[in-house]
């Protein structure tokens, strides 16, 4: 299919979302589209999916102008999308799902052999094979998002959607969707590919366009560098890597001796961890979402309740301590889901930047809230953290998602700490804002606090930690230093230990990883100022020492 | 609008521009930690009622307006006057809407006499005494109406203001009879006792949702049920029953609210302190460190948690507190309007009350205006009955009109083609430090 936009134009009262947006799709072309958050991407893909009407401009496919008025419409011409939340029932089989809404019928009854045989069909046409019986809340989701892909083909999708896709995978998986992509592509499938992600873009796409402040800023082909893109999508030039200087560790802050968590069928979901974070270091807690790492910063604050084992601040045992108690002693959480957790929605700026604070000066005084200084407070830290507002007494849950976010590290690090808990720190924050914030984090550690940074994204895992600790299905799987590849951080995600992990990628080099070795390369020979791999790399060296321990021990644990 | 039909994918409350959250975890999913806290996600109805509360004045008086419209065509429907005018509407029309007009025109005006001033009273006294029966009988409807908001605003449903009342009132009767103390004393002490009565019977609730995680609306409701026969019994003991039967022992004239006015006035000091308490309510939610917290947990208990507040133990506080109220509510009307306790000493107050904080939107003084206004209609139903003949029970419907328009705000924003709220959206404007970005996180 080849797809042709003309001019789309979306407004959402006085805000314009997309702005006059001419881009076109050639058949079999894997086509990306990078933005920042809140760029306009999403509004972009709905209105090709007929979620919203354009107020101005054209969607033409194969020379024809079409016009949606729903999903239904889109499908029928032929455009999938894979959401980044997947649209599945979790207690329906995967033939299930992907017959949903256009049901093989033959007696009334809904035809399970024909749905059955839809999926095996389709998978084996993409190269893999899927249970169609298997039921979607068993499946991984690297599957899940595979039976979305079955899903959107079977109903004859010939230009595919995937909304950020990698979101949720690991390096291998991202490898294997790649796989997928270039063989639809190779169908004829066109492609459209959303991410903000820019080392998958350049591993995986034909063509580039770069949407920025709902605009079409430029387009590029694979070979621009990574500089810039980056340049490109925020407007002005970025650093992609965190300048950091190597970590000086000094006394043990935290120390985790085998934490036992389980869940409420009594299924351990941190099983036996154990290692130490020093004062002026960070870790980075690496692993594939939902592998333990939300129960075990949990665990640290104290609204899980370990089952054995025990956290030690300063050497203080934390046990019979409440949430209170401990944010009192020093420790700043940032937690995984700003909205469930970190932000009160309909409380204003102002309110949001003292909600750990509330009950002692100077944010308040007998029993009464010192608005003065609450509201100093959040005009100093709007500024100092650059929030985009239009005033601090504006509800939280009308920001967007980056400046929650900015909100909730605002809170945390605007008081004295001396233990940093950071769980996905810069998730849904722009470009620009990242960097700002990483340095602020690292500043936290050169003043000397521990830090426990638990990511998703390796990217972050490299550019923060000074030590790398993964997680899997529970278990540390190791610690292994700062500068380690994403190779082999992405088969350690997958439970393998870092020996094998080293071995194996070693062996063979996933896109990414490639990606990485060039990128390095680059950043080299055209960034003046050391990027990434170049400040890593004595941190690397000086941690290496602490790390051989650290390994062992972690192992010892499984 | 600019989007004629729904999206399926952001709901409309949803900033259209926000990406979607990745969150994928599986925990987040199943909603449940593994400590077996179920996670405090607000269900179809909590999210409905806050978008209920939160929908704005204006909403809230072109509710009124179209009830009070509505009212008139009932009243024209079921007036005889008009209705005989009807067998010949195409012979004089002009007769029928005459009379329409005078049926509908004529019962207001009645109402409006009977809640505010009444001009065809012979004397001054009878002229302006319907204003202080308004009051009078807003004085409950407000205390325990700040009751129901407050509890709201901290997350629960307090359904139970029935039984807080009759608590409040019965512990406010007994110490008023059964003590004998110097004035002022007296008073403080029962009034007190009022509100411990009724913080107790919430407290109940509040304890067993913290502890159990038994929902409050359930509770409450059955706790109305016991309050409702224990006072009925209490009224026959041998130590409240006074000289007639059904009723209790008069309260003592030293633990008597003091009347604001003369006889033939019922207004007493209980409105006064129900104004105070609204002044309270406010400070304590809205400055306080107590208010903070109980307002964080009511919206989003997770964060509250997370940010070191406790929910128990705020959720019973704010059950004890909102009895309390409830508790004065039914304490005013035994030590100030009544005298004496009855089994009817609530009367329909408590789910008044909560008709009241819906219409008050849950704020101090939206409740006060709301009591205010629903006392007026009381108050002033009697009169419209006695002078024009319409039904005392058209106060009810008008009464539940306006909660329903309340309770349906697209309705009242399409008949009066409102915009929806949402539609204009706020655009961020660079607060910014680095010009060169200026709102591309928008």
């Amino acid at each position: 299919m080849r797809l042709e936009l003309r001019g789309i134009t979306k407004r959402f009262g006085t805000f314009t979302a997309n702005d006059g947006i001419d881009m076109v799709v050639e058949p079999g072309e894997i086509h990306a589209i990078l933005g920042e958050n809140g760029a306009g991407k999403s509004t972009l893909m709905n209105t090709l999916y007929g979620l919203y009407e354009p107020d101005a401009g054209q969607i033409v496919i194969d020379g024809e102008p079409v016009v949606f008025s729903g999903p239904g419409d889109a499908m029928r011409a032929g455009i999938g999308m894979v959401h980044q939340h997947f649209m599945l029932v979790p207690v329906f089989t995967v033939a299930e799902n992907v017959v949903l809404g256009q049901e093989p019928v033959g007696k009334g009854l809904i035809d399970l052999r024909r749905a059955r045989q839809i999926v095996r069909e389709t998978s084996e046409m993409l190269g893999f094979a899927i249970d169609p019986d298997a039921k979607i809340e068993d499946l991984p989701v690297g599957v899940q998002q595979r039976v979305e892909i079955v899903k959107a083909l079977s109903r004859n999708a010939k230009l595919l959607i995937l909304d950020e896709p990698t979101a949720v995978l690991t390096p291998q998986e991202t490898d294997e969707l790649i796989e997928i992509m270039r063989r639809l592509a190779a169908a004829g499938t066109s492609i459209l590919f959303i991410t903000h992600k820019l080392r998958e873009i350049r591993a995986v796409s034909d063509s580039i366009t770069i949407i920025r402040l709902g605009k079409v800023v430029g387009s590029a082909t694979p070979s621009a560098t990574e500089s810039e893109l980056a340049s490109l999508m925020v407007g002005r030039s970025v650093s992609l890597g965190v300048a950091k200087e190597p970590a000086q560790p000094r006394e043990d802050v935290l120390e985790v001796r085998n934490l036992v968590v389980r869940d409420t069928h009594g299924v351990p979901v941190v099983n036996d961890v154990s290692f130490t974070v020093a004062s002026g270091e960070i870790l980075a807690v690496a692993g594939v979402q939902g592998n333990g790492q939300t129960e075990l910063t949990e665990a640290i604050l104290g609204i899980q309740k370990p089952a054995s084992g025990s956290v030690v601040l300063r050497g203080e045992s934390l046990e019979g301590k409440g949430v209170r108690e401990r944010l009192d002693s020093g420790l700043a959480y940032v937690p995984e889901d700003r909205s469930t957790d970190g932000v009160v929605g309909e409380f204003s700026i102002v309110e949001n930047l003292v909600l750990d604070r509330i009950g002692a000066a100077p944010v308040s005084r007998g029993g009464a809230l010192d608005m003065r200084f609450l509201r100093r407070n959040a005009d100093e830290l709007v500024k100092e953290f650059d929030v985009r507002t239009t005033s601090v007494d504006r509800a939280v849950g009308t920001l967007s998602g980056g400046n929650q976010q900015k909100v909730v590290l605002a809170r945390e690090l605007s008081r004295p700490l001396s233990l940093l808990v950071a769980s996905q720190p810069t998730r849904g924050v722009d470009v620009g804002s990242i960097e700002f914030l990483h340095d602020r984090i690292v500043s936290e550690r050169d003043k000397g606090a521990a830090v426990v940074i638990v990511s998703t994204e390796l990217d972050e895992v490299l550019a923060l930690g000074d030590r790398i600790a993964v997680m899997c299905g529970g278990e540390l799987v190791g610690i292994v230093p700062g500068g380690e590849s994403r190779d082999v951080l992405g088969l350690m995600m997958t439970g393998i230990g870092p020996e094998e992990a080293r071995q194996r990628a070693a062996e063979h080099h996933t896109l990414l990883g490639e990606a990485d070795l060039e990128a390095e390369a680059e950043a080299g020979a055209v960034l003046d100022a050391p990027a990434a791999d170049a400040v890593d790399a004595p941190a690397t060296e000086s941690s290496t020492t602490r790390s051989a321990t650290t390994t062992s021990a972690g192992e010892e644990n499984r | 609008m600019s989007t004629p039909k729904e999206p399926l994918g952001p709901t409309p409350a949803q900033d259209p521009l926000e990406p979607v959250e990745p969150q994928s975890a599986a925990d987040d999913e199943i909603g449940t930690t593994a400590t077996g806290q179920p996670a405090r996600t607000p269900g179809f109805g909590e999210t409905y009622l806050r978008e209920v509360l939160s929908s704005s004045w204006l909403l809230t008086l072109l509710a009124i307006v179209l009830a009070v419209l509505l009212g008139g065509v009932l009243i024209i429907a079921t007036d005889p006057a008009v209705q005989e005018a009807a067998g010949y509407l195409f012979a004089r029309p002009s007769s029928f809407f005459t009379a329409a007009w005078e049926a509908a025109s004529q019962a207001y005006l009645a109402l409006f006499q009977g809640a505010i001033y009444d001009s065809q009273a012979a004397t001054f006294t009878r002229a302006i005494r319907p204003i202080t029966e308004t009051l009078t009988i807003a004085t409950p409807l407000i205390l325990a109406g700040l009751s129901v908001g407050l509890a709201f605003r901290a997350g629960l449903f307090n359904i139970g203001g029935q039984g807080q009342v009759i608590l409040g009132a019965v512990l406010a009767t007994w110490i008023g009879f059964g003590l004998d103390l110097p004035p002022v004393v007296h008073l403080v002490l029962a009034l007190i006792g009022g509100a411990v009565g009724g913080a107790f019977w919430a407290a109940i609730a509040g304890v067993l949702k913290a502890r159990t995680g038994a929902h409050e609306v359930i509770v409450t409701i059955m706790l109305n049920n016991v309050a409702a026969y224990l006072v009925l019994w209490v009224v026959t003991t041998q130590i409240f029953a006074g000289g007639t039967s059904g009723t209790s022992k008069p309260v003592g004239e030293n633990a008597r609210l003091p009347a604001l006015l003369p006889e033939p006035f019922r207004l007493h000091l209980g409105f006064v302190l129900a104004l105070v308490l609204a002044a309270v309510v406010w400070w304590l939610m809205e400055r306080s460190t107590l208010g903070f917290k109980l307002r964080a947990v009511g919206s989003n208990a997770r964060a509250a948690r997370t940010a070191g507040i406790s929910v128990g133990a705020m959720t019973v506080l704010a059950m004890a507190i909102a009895g309390g109220l409830a508790g004065l509510a039914g304490a005013s009307q035994v030590l100030g309007t009544e005298g004496y306790l009855t089994a009817s000493v609530a009367g329909t107050i408590g789910f008044d009350a909560i008709t009241v904080a819906l219409l008050g939107r849950s704020k101090p003084l939206g409740t006060v205006l709301a009591g205010l206004l629903f006392g007026a209609l009381a108050a002033g139903g009697r009169l419209m009955q006695t002078r024009t003949g319409t039904p005392l029970d058209l106060v009810l419907v008008l009464q539940s009109f306006i909660v329903l328009f309340i309770a349906a705000p697209p309705l009242v924003r399409t008949i009066w083609r409102l915009p929806k709220p949402g539609a204009r959206r706020e655009k961020p404007s660079p607060t910014s430090t680095t010009p060169v970005t200026a709102g591309a996180d928008a």
